[in-house]
């Protein structure tokens, strides 16, 4: 199968196997095609086992931080005194990032057999999936999925027979963009303004309803079922160079190629190739511009950077980005840099939670600058100013929004300063934007 | 948190600070003040305004001093660069939607944002962007109005609301530069203890009606003062402008009112501003009453304490003063005295994030001291007595008709007055004694705690203290009979409060022991 495009040679599908297959959505029909066979398997394991499993596969967290997740699992206490919860992070929000989309709308229940599993790992009995409220096809899906899976009895008071409780909610997003940032998500689900917390405490100490929680995301969770059914060395082998990178990764790529779409990639595949080949190139007649490998918060990759670099955690970073969320946007060279970056400042200005002052005035301010360099009325000073906003906007709030929105502005300018000093010139016909 | 000790370095300063306590508190300890906007040691710490950004060493970024418990060992500078790059930086990020009107704003003078950005922030902006976000100011309840353009969104008033009063009515809508404090819809900022929101509001977005406009920070003076308004006796502060009083506020006293008091207490001050005072003593010839001086007036009120016969009645104020209550009494100590205190009941206010601390249905600050030395809370029963009374002394009270028309057929009557009472045409004496804001004195409340306060505003003419005048009657009666100079020596010399001085007291009051009462 494959959605929206066949799967490719180049692609290695294991989440992505049934994308595009309707028949995949059902209980059933996920049943007949190897589905809850690891969840009988992990209702028979013991919790530190299922971690260990996952911590040996060298699974990452896929929603952008990239961190181990059997570690993450670890740091559950073990005592269950206290009720323990279980987040499944299906806010995507990130622009440009619609991978997470495709698993809720194809294999939902590949994911909930993963918060299911994952439930058993942490010792919670209560699965919260909070998804994004534009999503509301994928949410239907869902939540009939949800529904078949209660009425199979592989979710519940007794799931499987097993004796053991596992109960899951869907919790469907008011469409702000913060809400997919962890803690302020457990505000969101509790009933709170979806403002984010300040860390420590952490979640796995104080999270949900101040109860030990671990949040996941959507793709991470759905990758441990094929863990435990094939096994960490399996996944672990499914690596193309850094042994730190290991297993698949779903890349939502749009802008300027011929073939949009997801692709699921070995972590380590040439990000070349990824937009060249898997996604057909660049439209006719046009050349790679720019790179935003993962998620509209991490910073800009020229075509030089893109050249040679392997699409994993250590990849990207050595070519001074990151990858993020795994959500690619392209861009050919009829792209406008200066009115990217506008774009991305002023999305984040609209989504600031305006609880940090750093974050609140400085999104707005930095969107304001560059909504007038657009008008033709930049200064040349207005540049140095923008990179000292970025600074005092970097690592001084509770959160990282602030930290994303000057990501793009600072590699914006370091490394397309010429879109920059067409504005300031006039060489550049001014764009009418803001005021 | 535990007695033990640890010891941080703060901008070079080693001090030794409690385990456990945030890094913003510890540096109090070294002397240094950590800019900041959303904390309060009263209410949660949010780490919103990310002003009191410190430098830790060996941490990779800046940490909020609010939210930050320090650690042994731990070496903190408040004044690093980075630290202080940070504060500039949000200084001009809360600046640049600041209308800065200042000149018109009641807040100037006293406002946080104008301090810090005085002591540390940018000369000129760099902001030369389009007009700044504009909201109208909003009508938050009968004495609070909200300018939002002000505001700087440090989210103390929607905590306070929320943590303290337990009524949470306010807060943050919108997102992003367009956020705003909000009201709910279905209600008004009515709450009685509301008005603290106003003094937790670090800039002057939170403003009252009732002092709008009435004086500049810089113009008043204050003096350390209790409310008057009930037994509760909270700390406050009494602000004046040219003796006249313009605002009351509450003052930190974490064992009796944390930083709060109530509406009720901080706007009924009217009365300190009453402006036909008694101002010279005055004595009965026939029917006129005519102008004395003090050495005239108390040989003539020891006269009437010796030649009159019969009960005595003594109809005290809730405010009076331990001092003079304790020696009217002992003035009296040779008579048959019946004293008491006019209490009026209310309904009760408690702040309900706050145990211990309410609005109490008792309105009379003193009635404690009184019990002390012996005023009774029998109120009704003393009036019953006035139409028997050999000699009626009345001691600055607020009387109903009802009152006053038993009173002014008494036999003799002396009036220990703040101000003359046209009911009372056949007063004897009239002795002119101060009010609570212009003396010094001791209120003891209702947990029996002693609690000093001091003289706001200059008594008119010649009024004194009741304690001065009733002392030297009482100095009369017996010969080798030393009195007291001052009001802590008054205090003093009165042995239902065990002989402490007003410094005894302390600053934050002190429990006497109520053995002594018998109600």
């Amino acid at each position: 199968m494959g959605f929206p495009h066949p799967i490719h040679a180049g692609e290695t599908p294991v989440l992505s196997t049934h994308f595009g297959d309707p028949a995949a959505r059902t209980f059933d029909g996920w049943s007949e095609r190897g589905g809850y066979a690891a969840l009988r398997t992990a209702l028979g394991m013991a919790p530190e086992a299922i971690v260990d499993e996952v911590k040996a596969s060298g699974l990452r967290g896929r929603g952008g931080a990239g961190f181990p997740t059997g570690l993450k699992w670890s740091f559950m206490p073990k005592d269950t005194s206290r009720p323990h919860y279980l987040c499944c992070n299906a806010d995507e929000s990130e622009p440009g990032t619609f991978k997470d989309r495709e698993i809720l709308r194809w294999t939902p229940h590949a994911l909930i057999e993963g918060c299911a599993i994952a439930a058993l790992a942490i010792r919670a009995e209560m699965t919260y999936i909070y998804i994004r409220g534009e999503y509301t096809e994928p949410h239907r899906i869902l939540q009939d999925a949800v529904a078949e899976a209660y009425a199979a009895g592989a979710l519940g008071a007794d799931a499987f027979g097993s004796g053991k409780r596992l109960e899951m909610v869907v919790h469907r997003g008011a469409g702000a963009y913060i809400c997919g940032e962890e803690t302020a998500m457990m505000n969101s689900i509790e009933g709170r303004r979806g403002n984010p917390r300040i860390k420590p405490p952490f979640p796995a100490v104080a999270g949900l309803f101040g109860m030990p929680t671990t949040i996941n995301n959507v793709e991470t969770l759905a990758a441990v079922p094929h863990i435990i059914t094939r096994g960490a060395s399996w996944y672990s082998s499914l690596c193309l160079g850094n042994p730190k990178s290991t297993g698949t990764k779903l890349i939502s790529v749009c802008g300027h190629v011929q073939r949009p779409g997801t692709y699921e990639i070995t972590l380590g595949f040439p990000m070349r190739d990824l937009i060249f080949d898997l996604c057909g190139g660049m439209r006719p007649g046009r050349t790679l511009k720019a790179v935003i490998p993962g998620g509209s918060s991490v910073p800009i990759m020229t075509p030089a950077e893109v050249d040679g670099c392997a699409t994993d955690y250590e990849g990207i970073a050595a070519a001074g980005s990151l990858l993020g969320s795994g959500g690619m946007i392209v861009m050919d060279d009829s792209t406008d840099l200066v009115y990217q970056v506008m774009r991305l400042a002023r999305f984040y200005a609209h989504e600031s939670c305006a609880q940090c002052t750093n974050c609140r005035e400085g999104t707005a301010w930095t969107t304001r600058i560059l909504e007038r360099i657009l008008r033709g009325e930049g200064k040349e000073s207005d540049l140095a100013l923008l990179m000292d906003l970025a600074d005092n906007m970097t690592g001084k709030t509770i959160c990282v929004l602030s930290d994303s929105c000057a990501t793009p502005v600072v590699s914006g300018i370091q490394k397309f300063r010429a879109d920059f000093d067409a504005y300031l010139t006039g060489a550049a016909a001014p764009v009418a934007v803001g005021a | 948190m535990t007695d033990e000790l640890v010891s941080v370095t703060v901008d070079g300063a080693v001090v030794q600070v409690p385990r456990g306590i945030t890094i913003i508190e510890a540096a109090k300890h070294a002397g240094v003040l950590v800019p900041h906007y959303c904390y309060h040691p009263s209410l949660s710490s949010p780490a919103v305004c990310r002003m009191c950004l410190v430098h830790v060493e060996k941490m990779p970024k800046l940490v909020p001093a609010c939210v930050t418990p320090v650690a042994d060992g731990q070496v903190i500078s408040v004044h690093a660069p980075a630290a202080r790059k940070a504060r500039e930086g949000v200084l001009e990020f809360l600046l640049i939607n600041h209308p800065l009107d200042c000149p018109i704003c009641d807040q100037a003078g006293e406002c946080e944002l104008q301090d810090f950005v005085f002591q540390e922030g940018q000369a000129r902006t760099r902001y030369s962007e389009y007009a700044k976000r504009y909201n109208p100011v909003e009508d938050f309840g009968p004495d609070v109005l909200y300018v939002p353009n002000r505001c700087i969104l440090c989210t103390r008033c929607v905590r306070f609301m929320e943590e303290m009063a337990e009524a949470p009515v306010l807060a943050v809508a919108e997102r992003g530069d367009r956020a705003y404090i909000a009201i709910d819809p279905h209600h008004q900022l009515d709450h009685p203890w509301s008005g603290n929101v106003v003094d937790l509001c670090p800039v002057g977005s939170l403003v009252s009606r009732d002092f709008l406009h009435r004086a500049r920070a810089w113009e008043l003076d204050k003096s350390a003062s209790i409310c008057p308004g009930c037994t509760q006796g909270c700390n406050i502060t009494i602000e004046t402008r040219d003796e006249a009083v313009v605002r009351l506020r509450p003052r930190p006293n974490l064992e009796v009112n944390r930083h709060f008091m109530c509406d009720t207490g901080r706007l009924d001050y009217r009365w300190m501003n009453h402006g036909d005072r008694a101002e010279a003593p005055l004595v009965r010839d026939g029917d006129r009453l005519v102008a004395a001086d003090w050495d005239a007036v108390v040989a003539r009120l020891h006269l009437l304490v010796h030649d009159t016969t019969g009960p005595v009645v003594v109809l005290a104020s809730g405010r009076a003063s331990s001092e003079s209550l304790g020696w009217l009494m002992r003035m009296l100590e040779a008579r048959s005295t019946i004293a008491a205190m006019k209490v009026p009941i209310g309904d009760e206010a408690p702040l309900a994030g706050v145990p211990g601390l309410a609005l109490r249905p008792e309105r009379a600050a003193n009635l404690a001291g009184g019990l002390m030395v012996g005023v009774r809370d029998a109120w009704a029963d003393a009036i019953a007595r006035v139409g028997s009374a050999g000699l009626v002394i009345l001691h600055d009270v607020d009387l109903n008709d009802a009152e006053a028309a038993a009173i002014a057929g008494a036999g003799t009557l002396v009036h220990f007055a703040t101000a003359t009472d046209d009911r009372l045409p056949r007063a004897d004496l009239i002795l002119p004694v101060t009010m609570m804001a212009e003396e010094q004195g001791v209120y003891v409340n209702r947990d029996y705690r002693a609690q000093r306060y001091l003289p706001a505003r200059t008594a008119p003419g010649m009024a004194r203290p009741a304690w001065w005048a009733a002392s030297r009657v009482w100095q009369r009666a017996g010969s080798e009979r030393t009195v007291p100079t001052t009001t802590s020596e008054a205090f003093a010399a009165l042995p239902a409060f065990g002989g402490l001085t007003h410094r005894d007291l302390g600053y934050g009051g002190r429990i006497l022991d109520p053995a002594v009462v018998s109600r």
